[in-house]
C-alpha cells in the first residue's frame, strides 16, 4: 500500500492564506491512508476538529472509499455537493494520487494533508517499510521474493557492496544487507544464484506510466 | 599492454600506491605524493571522488599522472554517473592511455561532502567489470560495434575480513565472471583470511593485491572506525598504535611486517600512507 504521512501543519495554514480560504472541505480515504492512520475517519474527524480551533470553519467532510478512483471521488464529492459549494479549499488526507484525483474531480482549490512517502509493507499495526518502487521490472524472481532496488540504499542488483560489515549495510547500519539476505533465503530454499543480474531497464520507469487494459496489448 | 598486466603475468610480486586528485585545480601536493611513491610503486590509483566528495577527475588526474611518468589504475565509481557516461569515460580513458581500470561500486552520497546529491547506481560495479570487457571485445553495452576499442586490465575490490565469507565469495566468483583479472583488497589485518581468500581464487586465474593500511595515531584508528565503510581496525592493531611511545614510528614498523606476511601470501601489495608518503620506501623494504 501507499505509505504516508501528516504534511507539515505550516504548510497546510500557509496553502489555505495563500487563497483566503476561511471555510475547508475534508476529504480522507478508505483505504492507505486510513490503514496508515493518516486519512480514515479519525484523522478526518480529528483535522476538521483542528482547523476549527484555529478558526476555520469546516463546511462539511468525507472519507472517500477508493479516493483515487476517479468515478468514486466524482460520485462521493456529489453526495456533498453543497459543503462542498460552501468550501473556499478542500484539503485532502490521501496520496498525491487521491489529491489528484480530488482536484480533478472537484472544481475547488484542493491541497495536499499528507506526504506520500513510498509503496510498502504493513509490518505491524502501525511500522511500515518500503518494499517496491514500481519499475516496471521486476527481479523478484531472482532475488528470492526481496526486492534489491527498494531494499538496498544503492540500489544494487548485484552486492554486496564494499561497505557491508559483518552482513550489516553500510549506510542503514542498523539493517542487515540486502545481499547477505537474499543469499540466506535462495540457499535455504535451495535455489542458487550463479548468474550476474543483468543492468536494469529503466526505460519501463518513464514517467508518467499509464495502463489501458481496455485496448490491445495493455499500457506503457 | 599495461605494465601492471605485464608485471603480474609473469609472476612478479606489484607494489601498488593511491593518490587523491586534488579538491579544485592545483595539482601541486598530489604530484608531491606522486613523486614520493613513484620510486616505490607499479602503479598508482588515482580515486574517483573518494568517500563521496568532490575532487578533480580521476580521468584528467590519471592522465596527469602518466604524464609525470607512473602508471595510473584509472579508478571509476557507479555512484557519479549513469551507464553513458560511464562508458563515454572508459572510451575516453582507453584514448588518454589509461590501460588500468578499477571498477567499484562507491560510498553512499550521504557519507560525503554532497549528502542532498543523488546517488545514480545506474550500474553496479559486476555489470560495469562486464562492460568494460565488452569494449576490450569492442562493442558497447548494447552490443554495437566501437570504431576503436579498448584493452583494459579490468580490476575490481575484493573485501577478504568481510563476513559472512560465503556471499564475499560468490561475489568475487561473480566479478571474475564479469571479466576482473586483478583484485586490490580492502586493509589486511588477519593474514589468515587473506590467504583464505587466495586460495579460494587461485583456481580462477586472476591476482591479488592486498591492501596495507598506515595507521599513524591514535585518531586516524578513530577515523578509520567511524569514516571507512567496509573496515574496522581489530583491537590488538589498534592497541599496539594506542600504546607506542611514538605511533608514527609504530605504525611504519607494524605496516612493514604486513608487507612480509603478503609477500608470501598474495600476488602484490597496495600501500594506503594516510600522510605516511615519507615512510613507504622503509615500509616496502622492511626496515620499517
Amino acid at each position: 500500500m501507499i505509505i504516508t504521512r501528516p504534511r507539515d501543519w505550516d504548510r497546510i495554514k500557509a496553502n489555505l492564506s495563500d487563497i483566503a480560504a476561511r471555510r475547508v472541505f475534508v476529504m480522507g480515504c478508505g483505504q492507505c491512508a486510513a490503514v496508515a492512520h493518516t486519512g480514515g475517519e479519525k484523522e478526518v474527524l480529528e483535522t476538521a476538529e483542528r482547523l476549527r480551533a484555529e478558526g476555520y470553519e469546516v463546511t462539511g467532510w468525507a472519507v472517500g472509499e477508493v479516493t483515487c478512483h476517479l468515478n468514486g471521488t466524482k460520485l462521493e464529492s456529489r453526495k456533498h455537493r453543497s459543503e462542498i459549494d460552501d468550501a473556499d479549499a478542500v484539503l485532502v488526507l490521501a496520496c498525491g494520487a487521491g489529491v489528484q484525483t480530488t482536484a480533478d474531480a472537484i472544481a475547488k482549490p484542493v491541497f495536499p494533508g499528507l506526504e506520500s512517502l513510498f509503496l510498502g509493507t504493513v509490518i505491524r499495526n502501525g511500522i511500515f517499510e518500503e518494499r517496491c518502487q514500481t519499475c516496471g521490472d521486476c527481479v523478484l524472481d531472482k532475488t528470492a521474493g526481496i526486492c534489491p532496488v527498494t531494499t538496498c540504499p544503492k540500489g544494487l542488483l548485484n552486492g554486496p557492496c564494499g561497505g557491508m560489515w559483518n552482513g550489516m549495510c553500510e549506510v542503514l547500519t542498523d539493517r542487515e544487507c540486502t545481499h547477505v539476505r537474499i543469499q540466506r533465503r535462495l540457499a535455504e530454499q535451495g535455489r542458487t544464484r550463479n548468474s550476474t543480474l543483468e543492468p536494469k531497464d529503466f526505460s519501463t520507469a518513464l514517467k508518467p506510466g499509464g495502463v489501458n487494459i481496455r485496448q490491445q496489448g495493455g499500457g506503457r | 599492454m599495461s605494465r601492471l598486466r605485464e608485471l603480474l603475468e609473469s609472476g612478479e610480486f606489484v607494489v601498488t600506491g593511491e593518490v587523491a586528485p586534488p579538491r579544485g585545480t592545483d595539482l601541486a601536493d598530489m604530484h608531491a605524493s606522486v613523486d614520493l611513491l613513484a620510486p616505490h610503486c607499479h602503479a598508482l590509483n588515482v580515486t574517483d571522488n573518494q568517500g563521496a566528495s568532490l575532487h578533480l577527475s580521476s580521468l584528467a588526474a590519471s592522465r596527469a599522472i602518466l604524464e609525470r611518468g607512473i602508471e595510473p589504475i584509472f579508478q571509476q565509481t557507479c555512484r557519479d554517473r549513469n551507464r553513458l557516461a560511464l562508458q563515454s569515460d572508459l572510451l575516453a580513458a582507453w584514448s588518454l592511455g589509461l590501460e588500468n581500470v578499477l571498477v567499484v561500486t562507491g560510498d553512499d552520497p550521504r557519507a560525503g561532502d554532497h549528502p542532498h546529491a543523488k546517488g545514480v547506481f545506474d550500474l553496479d560495479s559486476t555489470q560495469l567489470a562486464s562492460i568494460a570487457l565488452g569494449m576490450n571485445e569492442g562493442r558497447d553495452m548494447m552490443g554495437r560495434d566501437l570504431k576503436g576499442g579498448t584493452d583494459f586490465y579490468i580490476g575490481a575490490a575484493m573485501f577478504p575480513e568481510a563476513e559472512p565469507w560465503d556471499v564475499q565469495l560468490a561475489r568475487i566468483e561473480q566479478k571474475v565472471a564479469a571479466g576482473v583479472r586483478f583484485f586490490q583488497t580492502q586493509a589486511i589485518f588477519d593474514m589468515d583470511k587473506l590467504q583464505r581468500a587466495v586460495d579460494a581464487v587461485r583456481p580462477l586465474g586472476v591476482k591479488v593485491i592486498a591492501g596495507v593500511l598506515v595507521i599513524r595515531s591514535p585518531r586516524v584508528v578513530d577515523f578509520v572506525n567511524r569514516n571507512l565503510a567496509g573496515l574496522m581496525v581489530p583491537d590488538h592493531v589498534a592497541d599496539r598504535i594506542r600504546s607506542a611511545s611514538d605511533p608514527a614510528e609504530e605504525a611504519v614498523r607494524l605496516a612493514a611486517e604486513q608487507v612480509r606476511d603478503i609477500r608470501e601470501i598474495a600476488d602484490g601489495v597496495h600501500v594506503m600512507p594516510l600522510g605516511l608518503d615519507t615512510e613507504v620506501g622503509r615500509i616496502l623494504d622492511g626496515t620499517g
